[in-house]
């Protein structure tokens, strides 16, 4: 007899998710942020070597083609800016093959807002105001802002932007980390530290705002050269070592965001991953115009989860994935 | 040989790490969000017992473990060797001294024994959770002595020392624990 008919969240548990659904919509409403629902299917991907998109087949008339379920709706998103829609949020389900875990489900909902005109700061303040209207548990201290350097330097003892390979395995080591297999590849052991060593320390009893992340690990933001290294205007909230929410000053050059597709498509050519068709219209969104913005995409099932304390993403979830 | 990829982890699976033969105890999947998805594993040693941990990226690929356990009956030691039959297939194996650590001191012969085969060669040797031996040695034990902390040590037949309750006696029967060298109860003849 199985019991996996049932499923993974309790009844209360979904009752509040209900509640903070209406919550969002109030929350945005007040603030004069439009709601807009874009597809979940595309005939592009995400070329991000670290993601997988789920792939399926439309069939009917037009033609055949193979099209892919969105990991966000940041594509789509963008090209309502360049026409004109003003500040936006979408309450969506995005897909990430792959990916499942204590914190992780394939299927998830992501809450993505644009603010055209906002500041990074403005942006990061916006997303502690929602947090705090959602999950006051989880603000009763001020949040604290800290640069991914200042977070390396405290609970690593090394400087990110410049430690060598050498540096940042011995790194590792003296924290008995152990990675089995041993890459030559920077960006791999900083992501091990800070998976590791850091994240557990932030967003212990106040929301932790990791800002300045590497130039290299910009994805979709703006690349800052005016400080001593360049860094991305990038920043990611964190609630008790669990990452909760990533957001970008967000990249309007055109020409830029097709050089970083190429980039992307040269990795996963070299790591044997499938090739990602790129978006297209959204190079050609960027090219007609992308208002200066800054965007936001936050994990809604894990702040529930958080929230409720049920340490685990499935709780928050109607049916996770081995129910499925 | 068959290989598993970090998809595959979950407790129990079997797995070559560093040329040794290790079981999975705990599997955590872990990524930040456009970064590198690791999954970090805690896991046994099936030739020491040592459990250790260990990040793996995601995505990395393993050779499976030739480990394979079978219920075997243990017939009798012959100086370094101890050898076992298969009950139904009357297949007789033989084990080493390091395959004994767990089970030598309390086998005398007969016993339904667990092995673990690593390549076809008994790595480890897993006694009955309970055997019955019979005290072969003990102090009389003075009721009211409590400076032993309420028990005496008794050597079994098979050589094993436990300890027992002071009102035991030698020649008795003693029904014991193998996973913790506890005594359980004494056992009529």
């Amino acid at each position: 007899m199985t019991v996996l008919w049932r499923p993974s969240a309790d009844l209360a548990l979904l009752r509040q998710r209900a509640a903070w659904l209406a919550q969002v919509r109030g929350f945005f409403a007040g603030r004069g942020v439009l709601e807009v629902d874009p597809p979940i299917l595309a005939r592009s991907a995400s070329t991000d070597p670290a993601l997988a998109c789920f792939v399926t087949r439309y069939t009917g008339p037009g033609g055949a083609e193979t099209c892919y379920l969105h990991t966000s709706p940041e594509f789509f998103m963008k090209r309502l800016l360049a026409a004109g829609a003003g500040p936006i949020y979408a309450l969506t389900k995005a897909f990430r093959d792959g990916e499942w875990g204590r914190w992780h489900n394939p299927e998830f909902t992501l809450l993505e807002w644009y603010r055209p005109g906002f500041s990074l700061a403005e942006l990061m303040q916006e997303a502690v105001d929602l947090v705090g209207v959602l999950a006051p548990s989880l603000v009763r201290e001020p949040a604290e802002t800290l640069t991914y350097q200042e977070a390396f330097i405290r609970w690593v003892g090394i400087d990110p932007h410049t430690a060598d390979l050498a540096t940042l395995r011995a790194a590792a080591l003296a924290r008995q980390i152990v990675l089995v297999g041993a890459p030559e590849v920077r960006r791999v052991w900083l992501d091990l530290l800070l998976t590791h060593c850091i994240e557990p320390q932030l967003g212990q009893g106040r929301l932790t705002l990791l800002t300045e992340y590497p130039a290299d690990q910009a994805a979709l933001a703006q690349v800052c050269s005016a400080g001593p290294v360049p860094v991305a205007e990038r920043f990611e909230l964190y609630s008790q070592g669990v990452e909760l929410a990533n957001g970008f000053h967000e990249l309007t050059d055109a020409a830029e965001q097709a050089r970083r597709f190429s980039v992307e498509q040269r990795q996963r050519h070299m790591l044997g991953l499938p090739a990602a068709p790129e978006d297209r219209h959204l190079l050609a969104a960027l090219a007609a115009g992308l208002p200066d913005c800054c965007g936001i995409a936050l994990g809604f099932d894990r702040l529930l989860a958080l929230a409720a304390d049920v340490q685990a993403l499935a709780a928050a979830l109607s049916f996770s994935w081995d129910r499925c | 040989m068959a290989t598993y990829s970090t998809n595959e982890f979950r407790a129990g699976l079997k797995i070559i790490v560093d040329n040794d033969p290790w079981s999975i105890v705990e599997n955590e999947f872990v990524k930040p969000g456009k970064g590198q998805a690791f999954n970090r594993v805690r896991i046994r040693n099936l030739k020491t017992g040592r459990v250790i941990e260990r990040t793996i990226r995601s995505g990395d690929v393993f050779e499976a473990a030739d480990i394979v356990e079978r219920e075997l009956q243990y017939l009798y030691q012959d100086g370094d060797t101890w050898n076992f039959m298969d009950a139904g297939s009357f297949e007789q194996y033989i084990a080493g001294k390091e395959a004994m650590i767990d089970a030598e001191q309390w086998l005398k012969g007969q016993e339904l024994c667990t092995v673990m085969f690593y390549n076809n060669v008994p790595l480890n040797v897993q006694p009955p959770n309970f055997v019955v031996l019979k005290i072969v040695e003990t102090d009389p034990g003075v009721r009211g002595d409590t400076s032993g902390g309420g028990g005496k040590p008794a050597k079994l037949e098979t050589g094993a020392v436990v300890r027992v309750p002071l009102f035991v006696q030698t020649d008795e029967l003693v029904k014991v624990d193998t996973r913790s060298s506890a005594y359980v109860s004494r056992v009529k003849e």
